[in-house]
């Protein structure tokens, strides 16, 4: 068994605990520096890679207090410069610290939406936790305060109080916002513009809500049930959730504006086409983009056999192309699946892969195997056209590219063969089509991705964008964070009565 | 902007496998154009989206008809439900519209439940100008359908079955080749059916250089482009069904590609048909058992 159960972990903070309380919370910062970092409990690898329920389990109250106590409540707060949506993190640790949660988790509400999915999929370590004075007064990094471990916690507890407060909301304003997409951007936007007075419509092409935290992030890592409280936050506060409907095909967006009466529309439709390598091989039966793959397992439930209607590819060794979050995912997902032996191939070293240490961490714990500086050069099926192997081809780390990582060289004649029966496309989507084909007059730049000014102003009146259509692929927390900014240029604009 | 229940209005049977629906979906049926389709789910959680082709819409009654044959799971159950029950999920219309244009001579041929899909687009070829001959093809009589509503709008309308019990007994490739053949051979071909007929009306047309316009139904997931699973590879390059088609250059197809894919779920459907008949079997057992 790990070392990192839930008893475990608690037994180990419960002396820290005592100490605070005899102390009275109050520390001189060399005290607090000196408060070892609590762990998060976590299901033990060999039993999580079978199952399909949440990796992290979450602090206890009293790990969570004795974490809180080492922050050493900086005046320059240097993780909240980290923030991209800029959450007060100092003080809301600082309620933690003496053990007020309700407290913490208003603080975190005035600014954030979904704390409990920020909490678990935000890259912390390269965003608030990557400033912590902490860390750089022990000279470690992954010394931080447990920031996201924190907004985790008080998140977690406040949806199991039952009492999640409803955001106050104006005197209806007479004004109407179309929202496209129900993702992180969407959500927020959705709810910014509601507080405002306004109606709210959102439209998801897909039957559920959430966009990618419900399609593509593992229940593994974000469980559903999630999201879905907040997306029932939303309708709670009155917003029109609308499902099964495709702006751009059900509706043109123009029409929106022209013919429906809405006042203001927000695009925050994401990420969209998924790429493929170009290699020979690659439309054979069991070459799936992570995008189908995750979808059919996550949205459609295949994990689920015998209940679940959608089939997933039924394969003992898997190949995972790609080294970001969504490789990770997929790779994980396939082990919970049956998969018994799960490669993933990277053309770079561990070091410049994008996806979470966290995740690379729990990726290597479960058994998923890393071929780094690896990569496909092709497919090879049999005669029914069925997945048997993949000729790979080993590379070595030249100069540094334009992005400053290591660009990967190939060494010839290094190919191998690895049989497989499934290979998973992780390496980034194409930005989608459909609103650039069937709206006049959007700025799209030379990657398809919406041209926007610092408030998600489009080139079209009233239209504003936000997250993945913009950013190309990034995070849930930096589409939340633009999805802020455009929901206050929208009711600046409507408050305003101009365009 | 609100969307009603997607519900069931009318349901017939029109031959062994094939059926009819018009559902409610003002939406969609006031956008939709001929070519494009929708796609379906018969359970919110646990239901598997599948694309259908739409053959027809009413802005009156605010539906749209889509006809299927009982081939997978979600068909046959979808057969199953009946005037005034829901679906679950849909959503459309999607795709790229048809491109209609008067051109002159045109063949469309239907083989199958094929022939569903071919009809506003050859309602709509005919509308626009053109001469439009159709020729419909099924295995035998029972399998065929809406031969009387080509029949109202067709220049001129040739039935074949495989076994002679309606029209010629023929495969569609053979009027096909003999309108190609003609002193006025046509400007255009549109073949919707099996991906094999598709793949030799394609072959049957190719030496007389004439285009040939094919409407693709592949696997799907989301059908907005987002999964890549009906992928298929035209003229070399990899397109997405979804949202570069449903309707390719017929002549640019990989068809053998694209009927292995078709497989591709083959085992698990195989068995899940299996898992439900032993299920049924059990029920059945512990019926008779209460029963006796």
């Amino acid at each position: 068994m790990s070392e990192n159960n839930t008893a475990a972990l608690q037994e180990l903070a419960r002396p820290q605990y005592e100490e605070l309380k005899k102390l009275d919370f109050q520390l001189k910062p060399a005290q607090r520096a000196k408060i070892p970092l609590q762990e998060m409990p976590v299901q033990d690898a060999e039993l999580r890679r079978k199952n399909t329920s949440e990796v992290a389990l979450g602090y206890t109250p009293m790990q969570a207090v004795v974490e809180a106590n080492r922050c050493l409540q900086c005046k320059n707060q240097p993780c909240v410069e980290g923030c991209p949506v800029r959450l007060p993190i100092r003080d809301f640790i600082k309620s933690i610290a003496v053990g007020d949660f309700a407290e913490a988790i208003r603080l975190i509400k005035v600014d954030s939406l979904l704390p409990a999915v920020c909490g678990r999929v935000c890259p912390q370590e390269t965003q608030c936790q990557v400033k912590c004075t902490l860390a750089k007064v022990l000279k470690d990094p992954e010394q931080a305060v447990s920031i996201g471990r924190l907004e985790r916690f008080v998140a977690d507890w406040e949806r199991n109080q039952g009492k999640t407060e409803l955001p106050q909301c104006a005197p209806d304003s007479g004004k109407k916002v179309a929202v496209i997409g129900s993702g992180p951007a969407g959500i927020t936007v959705a709810a910014d513009c509601r507080r405002a007075g306004h109606a709210v419509t959102v439209f998801e092409a897909f039957h559920k809500f959430g966009g990618v935290m419900m399609y593509g992030i593992p229940e593994f890592r974000l469980p559903k049930a999630i999201v879905e409280a907040e997306v029932e936050l939303l309708r709670r506060m009155g917003v029109q959730m609308l499902p099964n409907f495709l702006i751009g095909r059900s509706r043109k967006l123009q029409d929106l504006l022209d013919k429906d009466g809405y006042d203001a529309v927000f695009i925050g439709i994401g990420a969209g086409l998924p790429n493929f390598m170009g290699i020979e091989g690659e439309n054979l039966i069991g070459v799936s983009s992570a995008n189908e793959y995750l979808t059919r397992a996550n949205l459609m439930r295949a994990y689920e056999r015998g209940k679940a209607a959608t089939p997933i590819a039924e394969a003992k060794r898997v190949a995972v192309l790609g080294g970001g979050n969504v490789a990770m995912d997929a790779a994980r997902t396939a082990l919970r699946l049956g998969a018994e032996e799960v490669y993933l191939i990277y053309r770079r070293s561990e070091k410049e892969m994008p996806a979470r240490v966290e995740e690379i961490h729990h990726a290597r714990e479960e058994g998923v195997q890393f071929h780094l500086l690896r990569n496909a050069k092709r497919v090879l099926g049999n005669e029914e056209g069925r997945v048997t192997a993949l000729e790979c081809l080993c590379y070595e780390l030249g100069e540094p590219d334009a992005s400053g990582r290591r660009s990967p060289v190939a060494v010839p004649g290094s190919e191998y063969v690895l049989p497989l029966d499934a290979v998973i496309v992780a390496i980034g989507n194409s930005s989608n089509p459909l609103i650039r084909q069937t709206t006049e007059g959007l700025e799209f730049n030379k990657w398809g991705n919406l041209v926007c000014d610092e408030d998600g102003r489009t080139s079209l009146p009233r239209v504003f964008a936000g997250g993945d259509i913009v950013l190309g692929a990034a995070t849930v927390i930096l589409a939340m964070g633009q999805g802020r900014k455009a929901a206050a240029a929208i009711n600046k604009m409507l408050a305003e009565g101009g365009d | 902007m609100t969307v009603e229940p997607y519900t069931i209005l009318y349901k017939e049977q029109l031959s062994a496998q094939v059926y009819l629906m018009r559902v409610k979906a003002p939406h969609i049926a006031q956008e939709r154009q001929p070519g494009q389709f929708i796609l379906l789910s018969i359970d919110q959680d646990y239901g598997e989206r599948i694309p259908l082709t739409i053959a027809d819409a009413d802005l009156d009654e605010g539906s749209i008809t889509i006809i299927f044959q009982t081939v997978g799971y979600t068909t046959k159950r979808l057969a199953t439900l009946e005037q005034g029950d829901e679906l679950a999920v849909l959503l459309g219309p999607l795709g790229q519209p048809t491109k209609i244009e008067k051109l002159g001579r045109v063949v469309c041929v239907g083989g199958g439940v094929g022939i569903a899909p071919l009809h506003p687009i050859a309602k709509s070829l005919k509308a626009a100008g053109n001469q439009v001959a159709c020729i419909l093809g099924a295995r035998n009589k029972e399998l065929l359908f809406m031969e009387d509503r080509f029949a109202a709008f067709a220049d001129e309308l040739i039935i074949c079955t495989d076994d002679g019990s309606a029209g010629r007994k023929a495969l569609v490739t053979a009027p096909l080749k003999e309108l190609c053949q003609a002193a006025e051979k046509p400007q255009l071909v549109v073949a919707i059916g099996p991906p094999v007929m598709m793949k030799f009306c394609v072959e049957t047309v190719r030496p007389y250089d004439v285009p040939v316009v094919v409407s693709l139904n592949t696997i799907m997931v989301d059908g907005t482009g987002m999964c890549g699973g009906c992928r298929v590879s035209v003229g070399g390059e990899t397109k997405f069904v979804c949202v570069d088609g449903p309707e390719f250059d017929g002549l640019k197809v990989d068809f053998d590609g694209l009927i292995q894919r078709l497989q591709a779920y083959r085992p698990q459907e195989r068995r899940q048909e299996e898992q439900h008949a032993c299920r049924m079997q059990q029920q059945a057992a512990e019926l008779e058992k209460k029963n006796v």
